[in-house]
């Protein structure tokens, strides 16, 4: 009996270090190294995606267009890009390994558009691909337009007064 | 344009977010819509374009680009048109990317199966 009792002290003993052991790797060592991984991995394929959205760009200035419109194919480039790889599946892939190193790039936003439109096409038409398209698209487009909107008003109105 | 500071200046906006991301309750969707108005908001206050002269597509890829360009798009469009370029000037710049993503969305979308979810 007694013996039975020391071991279930012992035991709960065990269990509570263990506990604490438990919740210290969990505050501490291990976030801040995750951490560190997502940050380099962001890092690394974010800067890469505008590294390529750069190389292209200036591709295009060589073949001799103007570099307002070299930008623009360069953005229709990693769109088309981002179509494709989420198509294959690809995508999300590399987006779990990168985190915003590829949402914050402009393949974030279509691959939001893209993922949208296949995921629910089976709702139909209208209200599946039609409305959900824009579920994270739509307030990106919202806001950035309304904002600007306010801007070009300001701006605007400024221009009257001088 | 220096290949380095390309790379800097968009790796650097990609780390601001990542850390948003692990430290705060916020999701990548929210966080889109904060850099749009970031971008919109520093480029009204002339600090986005010395960004973008110095690293090009590092500046302009990052969705921060999206609120550059609407608000480079309606200033020069109020330039040129007056009032109704505060209307036009914003989509008017960003109308490739858009169309472009919604357009590959749709094919893709008519091309692609769905993954069944469990």
């Amino acid at each position: 009996m007694s013996t039975n009792n020391n071991n279930l002290q012992n035991e709960s003993l065990l269990e509570q270090r263990l506990r604490e052991t438990f919740k210290t790797v969990k505050q501490d060592s291990r976030p801040k190294a995750e951490n560190a991984k997502h940050i380099a991995r962001a890092f690394g394929i974010g800067g890469g995606i505008c590294l390529l959205g750069q190389y292209v760009k200036e591709m295009c200035i060589g073949f001799g267009f103007e570099k307002a419109d070299a930008g623009t194919i360069s953005t229709l480039f990693l769109i088309l890009l981002t179509a494709i790889l989420t198509s294959i599946g690809i995508f999300d892939k590399i987006g779990h390994f990168a985190g915003a190193g590829t949402f914050v790039p402009i393949t974030g936003f279509a691959n939001s558009i893209v993922s949208s439109a296949i995921e629910f096409k089976s709702e139909g038409h209208v209200f599946g691909i039609g409305a959900q398209i824009f579920k994270v698209a739509g307030p990106v487009i919202l806001y950035g337009i309304t904002s600007a909107w306010a801007v070009g008003l300001v701006y605007f109105l400024i221009g009257l007064v001088k | 344009m220096n290949y380095l500071w390309v790379f800097l200046v968009g790796g650097t906006l990609c780390i601001i977010a990542q850390i948003i991301v692990d430290n705060t309750k916020y999701v990548s969707g929210q966080i889109l819509v904060m850099y749009v108005v970031a971008g919109v908001v520093l480029t009204a206050l002339g600090l986005y374009e010395p960004l973008v002269e110095l690293a090009g597509s590092g500046a302009t890829v990052p969705l921060t680009g999206f609120g550059y360009s609407l608000v480079k798009g309606t200033f020069s469009a109020i330039d040129e048109k007056g009032f109704i370029g505060i209307f036009t000037g914003g989509l008017t710049a960003t109308s490739a990317g858009i169309c472009a993503a919604l357009v590959f969305g749709y094919l893709a979308s008519s091309v692609v199966k769905p993954k069944t979810k469990i």
